[in-house]
């Protein structure tokens, strides 16, 4: 029988993630869009009468996309056809299950660990199941027997195994400074904060640091650390993901659609849920890695449950600082969500041989480098810390 | 460990034999790659297997040497399919059998 | 029989059933190819069970997430088509080649039995990335960087090999 923990963190993810997400992140696809190309974007949408500012538009999309006409093309092989887009879904959906969405808490019987899957391996997982994503892609174009789909596919397949390599050379460094690959260990890492002017004390400027500069303190977050790493990160996994700028493969100016051409209905519903479905994912996995995950900046984890403790009792406190790490880790994801928005709709799409150069000569040297200056830097802040 | 160890090396025996079958039966040459593909993971499985039975990681190691040989093997073998595609116009292994008696 | 027993044979025959569908697969490449990433994934799966937790992330990576993609990649280029299995005249010679195959089995297993040596546990943190980048980088150093040299002459091949002939 599985742990009903386990069960419940999962529902806490797919409910908080599919159902609660999603529908807002459409509606803040096209309401960001409008604001940032001012205008007022989608709002006519209303049940008897009553429109809240466009919010029933993505329910309006669901029930037009299953109301559509299931289009198979002729000559396509069916159950391939089929088996794309829920290929393309899932690698999306089982990520969840390694990403934690608060700390680590002690309810009074031992440490429980907010991760649905909390084990030590996690973003070899995160990357593993990343590497499936692309047979949506592959299968998807090959299956509709349609000449606009195959390029689509050939074009979308060989982005995704490219930035795949890049992606992970990005994170080397960053699991370097954290030695960890668990996701929550290296939330938890980024717990603490740092004194900006150590360095002087460190490399013997100073006897010690005076006291008012010794308060100038920042936490230690993955992207002070790696800030690199944080950006080649981010463009290699919005590149896996096809988000655009990269959407080459689904070019909606230069090859129609691409690789979805042929699907209709709730066929494409299911692809465009696999690609919304991402936003938060990719949100949610750099947050955790680059943004102190589910860790308040100046607040560490025992100086809010200390500070409770005295008024609510140990278990009350606990709860609180439990409901606050997740506030805090949505709201992350929050502005991640809104980043990758504001991205999309200010560039314009690159060529396809651009997005391959970018990968190959220019990103794959970069991530490398940050490697090497990263693996320095360690040796040279343990040789001074001695 | 959770299963008997015969039981692995009955795994992995029986899922090289299905590749040798492909391997020396079909006469697409993509397929015969993959059967060759599918055995080298048999040896994967039964390298894991003894190196759980044992607690020795250098049957895991040796493992991550074979998945990096066959992936240098795959992508110079699909150079080759490629060329023999350009000049024969098929990848039907019975065409390409000039030397043959 | 505890759960991860009744995994592990689970994914054992999606693994066998999966490689019966590349091999006997006539008439579709694409079709076989998505059946060998099947099998590698049920592979994976086990390797999880047997505690090799970094050969089985290894494995989706490079095998079901890259070379088999490879594979696929090659079929949609050369836009293959059907295949045509060798027909044999009669079926006796199938069914003696089954038979025999599985007596072949069934002696190999036989002698197996017995002859193995006891299973010893498994230490904490046996098959994880840290003990195997250790023993990458000390014990078997040597390996592990012949093998970058392996993968730039497969590279070079590769390129070379696929390269269209300007002339």
């Amino acid at each position: 029988m599985p742990d009903l923990g386990v069960i419940l963190k999962l529902l806490f993810m797919v409910v908080v993630v599919m159902a609660a997400l999603l529908p807002v992140i459409t509606w803040v696809e096209r309401k960001q869009s409008a604001v940032m190309q001012d205008r007022i974007g989608a709002n006519r949408a209303d049940i008897l009468g009553i429109r809240v500012l466009g919010l029933l538009h993505p329910l309006a999309d669901v029930l037009k996309l299953f109301g559509k006409e299931d289009v198979v093309p002729e000559g396509a092989n069916r159950f391939m056809h089929l088996l794309a887009p829920v290929i393309a879904l899932v690698p999306g959906i089982i990520t969840l299950a390694v990403v934690p969405f608060a700390g680590v808490y002690d309810f009074g019987s031992g440490p429980v660990s907010m991760v649905a899957a909390d084990v030590d391996w996690g973003m070899l997982y995160v990357f593993a199941v990343g590497s499936i994503a692309t047979y949506g892609t592959v299968i998807a174009g090959w299956s509709s027997n349609s000449n606009w789909g195959l390029l689509g596919s050939l074009r979308g397949s060989a982005q995704m195994i490219s930035y795949e390599v890049t992606m992970g050379l990005s994170l080397v460094g960053l699991f370097m400074c954290f030695n960890s690959l668990k996701l929550q260990e290296i939330a938890q890492a980024q717990d603490m904060t740092f004194r900006v002017f150590g360095f002087l004390e460190a490399f013997g400027f100073v006897h010690a640091l005076p006291r008012w500069l010794s308060f100038v303190k920042l936490p230690l977050w993955g992207i002070l650390l790696q800030p690199l790493g944080f950006i080649l990160f981010l463009t290699c996994i919005m590149a896996e993901n096809k988000r655009p700028p990269f959407d080459v493969p689904e070019g909606e100016s230069e090859i129609i659609a691409g690789y979805h051409m042929e699907y209709s209905g709730m066929r494409f519903g299911l692809f465009y849920t696999a690609e919304f479905l991402e936003i938060p994912v990719i949100g949610m996995i750099v947050a955790t890695l680059f943004l102190g995950g589910w860790t308040i900046p100046w607040l560490s984890t025992q100086k809010i449950i200390g500070g409770l403790t005295g008024e609510l009792g140990v278990g009350a406190a606990t709860g609180l600082c439990l409901i606050l790490h997740v506030l805090s880790f949505l709201l992350k994801v929050i502005v991640m969500i809104w980043l990758q928005m504001q991205i999309r709709w200010t560039l314009p799409r690159f060529r396809y041989d651009q997005v391959m150069d970018l990968c190959w000569k220019i990103m794959l040297p970069l991530s490398l480098a940050n490697v090497f200056v990263t693996g320095i830097a360690i040796l040279v802040v343990q040789r001074l810390l001695r | 460990m959770l299963v008997p160890l015969e039981h692995v090396i009955a795994l992995s025996a029986v899922i090289f034999g299905i590749g040798v079958v492909g391997a020396v039966t079909r006469r697409n040459v993509i397929v015969i790659l993959m059967s060759i593909e599918l055995m080298l993971n048999a040896v994967n499985l039964a390298f894991v297997g003894f190196s759980r039975a044992w607690a020795n990681p250098t049957g895991q190691v040796f493992v991550l040497m074979v998945i990096t040989v066959a992936a240098a093997e795959v992508a110079v073998g699909l150079g080759i399919v490629l060329s023999l595609f350009r000049n024969r116009d098929s990848v039907d292994v019975e065409e390409v059998s000039l030397l043959k008696w | 029989m505890s759960a991860g027993a009744v995994l592990f044979y689970v994914f054992a025959g999606m693994t066998i059933l999966a490689s019966l569908g590349m091999v006997l697969n006539v008439r579709n490449t694409v079709a076989s190819a998505m059946s060998l990433v099947v099998a590698m994934i049920s592979l994976g799966a086990i390797y999880v069970l047997l505690d090799a937790y970094l050969v089985a992330a290894i494995q989706i990576m490079v095998y079901a997430g890259a070379i088999v993609v490879l594979f696929l990649f090659v079929v949609m280029l050369l836009n293959l088509r059907t295949d045509v299995f060798p027909v044999t005249r009669s079926r006796l010679p199938k069914l003696l080649g089954i038979a025999a195959s599985g007596w072949g089995l069934f002696a190999f297993l036989k002698l197996l039995h017995g002859t193995l040596p006891a299973v010893s546990p498994a230490p904490e943190g046996f098959g994880g990335f840290r003990e195997l980048g250790k023993a990458l980088f000390t014990s078997y150093v040597l390996p592990f960087e012949a093998t970058s040299f392996l993968l730039l002459a497969a590279i070079v091949g590769a390129v070379i090999l696929a390269k269209r002939r300007i002339d």
